[in-house]
């Protein structure tokens, strides 16, 4: 049974012309880790903004266990691609600002706080300053502060666009083990096509002019990586290189067929 | 620590680069500089090259700021006079925080309070406070409440000022941050919005004080019975010119530690502001 589930969606921005997004469907149930790859331009910073209640759609529904989403709430946490995190806590009072906004007493958050820390592996981090980690350490704060408030989904926003392409990897692996052992439901968006077709147990590929999805596939690379499988094995099996150039190949079609339909 | 300061250039031991003597530091510059200036005054005093009347020398100066220490000059000692100015300042400084601050966010954050509020601001923001002090007097009489008022009238633009600007420059990833956490209205300018905007609101209040001890030391010479300028100015006027050398030593100095002060408090409460983050 699906948790988070649009229906028909479409968005559009004032006085622009062309929506961003048209008549969108897909949702999200416990297990899945759903990634939404794409160019820019193909609306899927907007659809997560959507789910996050950060704009209204201007068509169709977005609910959550039936319920209609009506602006952003802790039940479904984000985390940005910059850090959004704030410099005048330090880590651990970061981590638990959304228990601290829920009115949790400290001795309570603290404890919680620390767990989170221990599960994105950055214990003794606690009284750092923000200013002081490196942008993979922010991210895993930021991550560790979402998962604190317990949402009901998670939504990622090119969380690891910013960083190094090593950073990338070990970040990508942490997510898995996090989302193995913390079993949220993941809505990811992302414009690298090996992170999506490695992460996804769900992808769904959109395309520009306006926003929609052109491909849907179910992928168990990641679930391979839980089961204990390197990451590098993965990524080197023929299986992983054909969906990735498969994709990619979706993706330049998709790109020339509108090149055509622009000269028309 | 100024803004200014070039860090010296080091040069490593061993290089190929022709050694060059070590810099004076900026700060041995400066303190040069006034050595130089307080020696120049006692030299075309001593020399009586300038009369005591126009430029009483350092000595006398220093010997009279004793006798206003100890005894005072117009019924007060330079303690009350001064105690007279500082009250004044932290008077309207202290209403001019608890209300700027406020009036800020609401321009910030609120279209109907910025529509209302913010051409009132401009229009007497730029008058200079010195002429609708008559005004004040007439309404409120010359006892201490014009003179509180004033500075107040001071101080409040420039806060109210630098609020507003912070607050519209808050980083919009971290409310939507604080939203998706599930922050309400008042709990986003607690926890966000306010600290935010510190770095601005302190500031403001930099530029504030620095306009608000200008007026209030101008005032005093204008109106008033008591304070540093009144000292000044009631000096000047039986040309006790030890006096008046002292008392403007004794404002520039006031002034100097209330910028330092604030720099300080700057660095304390917000440490994070210049760091990439």
């Amino acid at each position: 049974m699906a948790l988070l589930q649009l229906e028909r969606i479409s968005a559009q921005y004032p006085g622009s012309p062309e929506p961003v997004l048209a008549d969108i469907s897909l949702s999200l149930g416990p297990q899945q880790l759903l990634v939404a790859l794409g160019p820019s331009g193909s609306g899927k910073t907007s659809l997560l903004n959507l789910i996050a209640g950060f704009v209204e759609p201007n068509a169709g529904r977005i609910t959550l266990d039936g319920v209609p989403v009506k602006g952003p709430s802790a039940e479904r946490g984000v985390v940005f691609q910059d850090d959004a995190l704030l410099p005048w806590q330090d880590v651990l009072a970061n981590v638990g600002f959304g228990l601290e906004l829920a009115g949790v007493s400290r001795d309570k958050r603290e404890i919680r706080a620390r767990e989170m820390l221990a599960l994105v592996d950055l214990s003794g981090f606690e009284n750092r300053r923000i200013w002081q980690l490196s942008g993979g350490q922010k991210q895993r704060v930021g991550l560790a502060r979402a998962l604190a408030a317990d949402p009901r989904v998670l939504l990622m926003d090119e969380p690891f666009g910013a960083l190094d392409a090593f950073t990338r990897e070990q970040m990508q692996e942490l997510l898995l083990q996090v989302w193995q052992r913390t079993a949220k439901p993941v809505f990811l968006i992302t414009h690298d096509i090996e992170e999506a077709v490695f992460l996804a147990t769900d992808l769904i590929l959109l395309a520009p002019n306006p926003g929609q999805i052109v491909e849907r596939l179910s992928l168990d690379f990641g679930q391979r990586y839980a089961a204990g499988e390197s990451a590098r094995a993965i990524k080197s099996d023929p299986r992983f290189i054909e969906t990735r150039e498969h994709v990619l190949a979706k993706v330049f079609s998709q790109r020339s067929a509108a090149t055509r339909q622009e000269r028309a | 620590m100024s803004s200014y300061e070039i860090p010296a250039v080091t040069v490593k031991p061993g290089s190929t680069v022709i050694p060059v003597r070590r810099s004076l530091s900026t700060r041995w510059i400066s303190v040069l500089t006034l050595v130089a200036l307080v020696a120049l005054w006692w030299a075309v005093t001593a020399t009586g090259m300038i009369e005591p009347l126009f430029l009483p020398p350092p000595s006398a100066v220093l010997q009279k700021g004793w006798l206003l220490v100890t005894t005072g000059y117009m019924d007060s000692t330079l303690w009350q006079h001064l105690g007279a100015s500082l009250s004044r300042i932290g008077l309207g400084l202290g209403f001019a925080v608890l209300t700027a601050v406020p009036v800020g966010i609401a321009i910030g954050h609120n279209r109907i309070a910025r529509g209302i509020l913010d051409p009132l601001i401009e229009f007497y923001r730029p008058i200079p406070p010195l002429a609708y002090l008559p005004l004040i007097v007439i309404w409120c009489g010359i006892g201490e409440l014009s003179k509180v008022l004033l500075i107040y009238l001071a101080i409040f633009a420039p806060i109210a000022i630098a609020t507003a600007t912070g607050v519209r420059t808050v980083d919009p990833a971290k409310l939507r941050a604080a939203q998706s956490l599930g922050a309400t209205r008042a709990q986003l300018i607690r926890h966000v919005i306010l600290p935010s905007a510190l770095p601005d609101i302190l500031t403001g209040v930099r530029i504030g004080l620095g306009v608000g001890w200008s007026t209030l030391v101008a005032a005093e010479l204008i109106a008033a019975t008591s304070g540093l300028g009144f000292m000044v100015q009631s000096a000047a006027q039986f040309l006790v010119t030890d006096v008046v050398v002292l008392g403007i030593l004794v404002i520039a100095l006031i002034a100097f530690a209330m910028e330092m002060g604030l720099r300080a408090l700057q660095r304390k409460l917000v440490p994070w502001h210049g760091q990439a983050h």
